[in-house]
């Protein structure tokens, strides 16, 4: 054990469906370190929020962990009891969803949505709670608190939706705060707003953020480090300045180069990564990324790479990177 | 929301007056008469009746009377049962038909929700399948069935329930059975969709992120938001169960308003269809304005205009 905030070794969950097994975690270690902002980057399917749902203890059924230890703030997730997890979902760790539109319940005050949470992990009283509930809505920009504790979901705009939704997050102080894409379903602007806001109250508050996203803009500016992840494997992980400047895993490669630049003075063509992402279904033998890597190898098909550590915080899994097995091949192609 | 109740109560007269119109011109065109009967009575004698009850005049007349009447409150005497208003019969009648229908449809909330949410929580297991399979015998087997088949083994071959009139607690049973069945059924399956749609919100997974057990997550979140439909459901069903089934009545020799409904067409008793139409418009006006109520209240998004 280190004093890791979040340890996640070796997790393995497959969802049993009628097709068949669907890894969505295939052998996935992370870790958190307290206060650190940790962005999660990866396409849709790739395995971002079944790994964070699963440090809440809240896969969703047929999904079921079926390997490795998921460690959070002195818990070992694997063998907590729904009561215990009850008790530390929504106090040590909360979550906030991509959509603000419908993850309040529309029959509901704001001021009941909130200190019901307050209520149900800690011994304020309800006039208490809805004192709390007021200073949060103010911790996160909100004017009036007094007036949008009284109104229903549907009488806020979207971005304010999601400000009461990082105040329910907030409410019992967490250790961890999940923000599962929490700017996709925001205009622009309200984005950059409410990224600053999740920033800002890490300052205040000091707790540690996974910022899941499929947006490498939003995490370049917020996080420490960044995982990518591809069919449920983290390929590459490394500080921010090393994912962003020192790529070296060829799927890192792609997305950055589909990223569009402002600053560029000339105008490049986008390049896409070709290819469809993998069928979950039928994953291929070796590297998930194979199939659609330019520089894919004969080794890439038949087994996956193992890591290579780059720098103390660098490391990424890629047989290009794997010097000795690299070399070997290139002998083989030769002989 | 004052402006809205007065709205909808001018909407009501308006609506009952066309109502009692309709059901006037409709009456008055089915062939056949309230001194008709098989029996002939005498020329003079049916005359008589006639010009007593008012029937003699021509129909514009006939009908500008009962307007003005019923505006008074009175809505005349029977034309059969001798000696009592429409009124009178209504208001003894009423009482024993609403009990009933009231009791029936408590029951079938108090079934049929539970058993519908048990059904989408369980969606696809056993449990969910032999819920099914009742809430669809439910609706598709006919209340004489029901009536009949429940007189025949409880009343008859086990002697557990008696079997006709409404003097004990007991005798409740079976009506209320009969009655609530297909409501129970049919409230089941809206739920169940209904529940399946809910559970499968957002919402419903911030609930249990904040750390909500079960059990208030789905009573507090899932519940408020999935009773909708049949909440819809229900208001018309209470104006027609409160006023009885002609059926039921008929078989458990109940002294109630839904026999009088049916038999007050087939004996012609213009007077007495004319009120209970009006009674039982009435009722279907009010309840519909009492589910748009609830549901203002169930979901503040729903504007009363």
């Amino acid at each position: 054990m280190n004093d890791n905030l979040v340890d996640i070794r070796n997790a393995r969950l497959s969802f049993f469906t009628p097709a068949g097994e669907v890894k969505a975690l295939n052998d996935v270690s992370l870790f958190v370190r307290e206060g650190e902002v940790l962005g999660i980057v990866g396409e849709s399917g790739s395995g971002k929020s079944v790994t964070a749902y699963s440090l809440m203890g809240l896969t969703a059924h047929p999904g079921r962990l079926i390997g490795g230890d998921l460690h959070f703030n002195g818990h070992h997730i694997n063998i907590m009891t729904e009561r215990e997890l009850r008790k530390m979902r929504g106090n040590e760790v909360s979550i906030i969803f991509q959509d603000p539109m419908t993850s309040l319940n529309p029959v509901y005050t704001i001021g009941n949505q909130i200190t019901e949470v307050i209520l149900l992990h800690t011994d304020k009283t309800k006039k208490e709670a809805y004192e709390r509930a007021r200073e949060l809505l103010q911790l996160v920009g909100i004017n009036e608190p007094e007036r949008r504790l009284k109104q229903y979901p549907h009488e806020l705009s979207g971005g304010m939706r999601q400000r009461v939704m990082i105040a329910i997050a907030l409410a019992c102080e967490p250790k961890l705060l999940i923000a599962d894409e929490p700017t996709t379903a925001l205009d622009v602007t309200i984005q950059a707003q409410i990224l600053e806001l999740m920033m800002d109250l890490k300052k205040k508050l000091g707790m540690a953020i996974i910022l899941i996203t499929h947006d490498l803009g939003v995490v370049a500016g917020t996080c420490d480090r960044i995982a990518v992840m591809y069919a449920g494997k983290v390929v590459e992980c490394g500080s921010t300045d090393e994912i962003f400047y020192s790529p070296s895993h060829e799927y890192t490669k792609g997305l950055l180069q589909s990223v569009p630049n402002i600053y560029e003075k000339e105008r490049k063509k986008l390049v896409p990564i070709e290819g469809a992402p993998v069928d979950m279904l039928n994953p291929p033998a070796g590297c998930p990324f194979a199939p659609r890597c330019h520089s894919c190898m004969k080794i890439c098909l038949k087994q996956m790479p193992g890591y290579t550590n780059l720098s103390d915080t660098h490391y990424s899994a890629c047989w290009l990177l794997d010097k000795a097995k690299f070399e070997k091949e290139g002998e083989a192609r030769n002989g | 929301m004052l402006k809205y109740i007065l709205k909808r109560v001018v909407l009501a007269a308006l609506t009952i007056f066309l109502v009692a119109t309709i059901t006037f011109l409709l009456m008055n065109l089915v062939p056949g008469g309230p001194f008709v009967a098989e029996k002939s009575i005498s020329e003079q004698a049916q005359q008589a009746l006639n010009e007593k009850y008012g029937l003699d005049q021509p129909l514009i007349v006939q009908y500008k009377n009962y307007m003005k009447n019923i505006l008074k409150g009175d809505f005349g005497l029977s034309l059969k049962q001798r000696g009592r208003t429409v009124t009178d019969i209504i208001t003894s009648k009423f009482p024993v038909s609403a009990r009933l229908g009231g009791l029936s449809v408590l029951t079938a909330l108090l079934i049929g929700i539970p058993l519908g949410s048990v059904a989408a929580l369980n969606r696809g297991k056993w449990i969910d399948s032999v819920i099914i399979v009742i809430a669809t015998c439910g609706i598709a087997v006919p209340s004489f069935v029901l009536c009949t088949v429940g007189m025949y083994t409880f009343g008859v071959n086990l002697g557990w329930l008696p079997t006709f009139g409404l003097t004990t607690p007991l005798h409740y049973v079976l009506p209320i059975f009969s009655l609530s069945f297909y409501p129970t059924a049919y409230i089941a399956r809206l739920m169940r969709s209904s529940m399946l749609d809910v559970i499968g919100q957002d919402y419903m997974r911030t609930a249990r992120s904040k750390g909500l057990s079960q059990f208030i997550s789905l009573f507090k979140h899932a519940l408020r938001n999935a009773i909708m439909p049949v909440v819809t459901y229900v208001g018309p069903l209470l104006a027609y169960t409160l006023t009885g089934s002609f059926i039921v009545e008929k078989i458990f020799v109940i002294p109630g308003l839904g026999k009088e409904f049916i038999s007050s067409i087939s004996n012609r008793d213009y007077t007495l269809i004319m009120g209970t139409t009006i009674f039982l418009a009435t009722l279907i006006i009010l309840m519909n304005m009492l589910v748009d109520i609830v549901y203002k209240l169930v979901d503040p998004r729903i504007k009363l205009k």
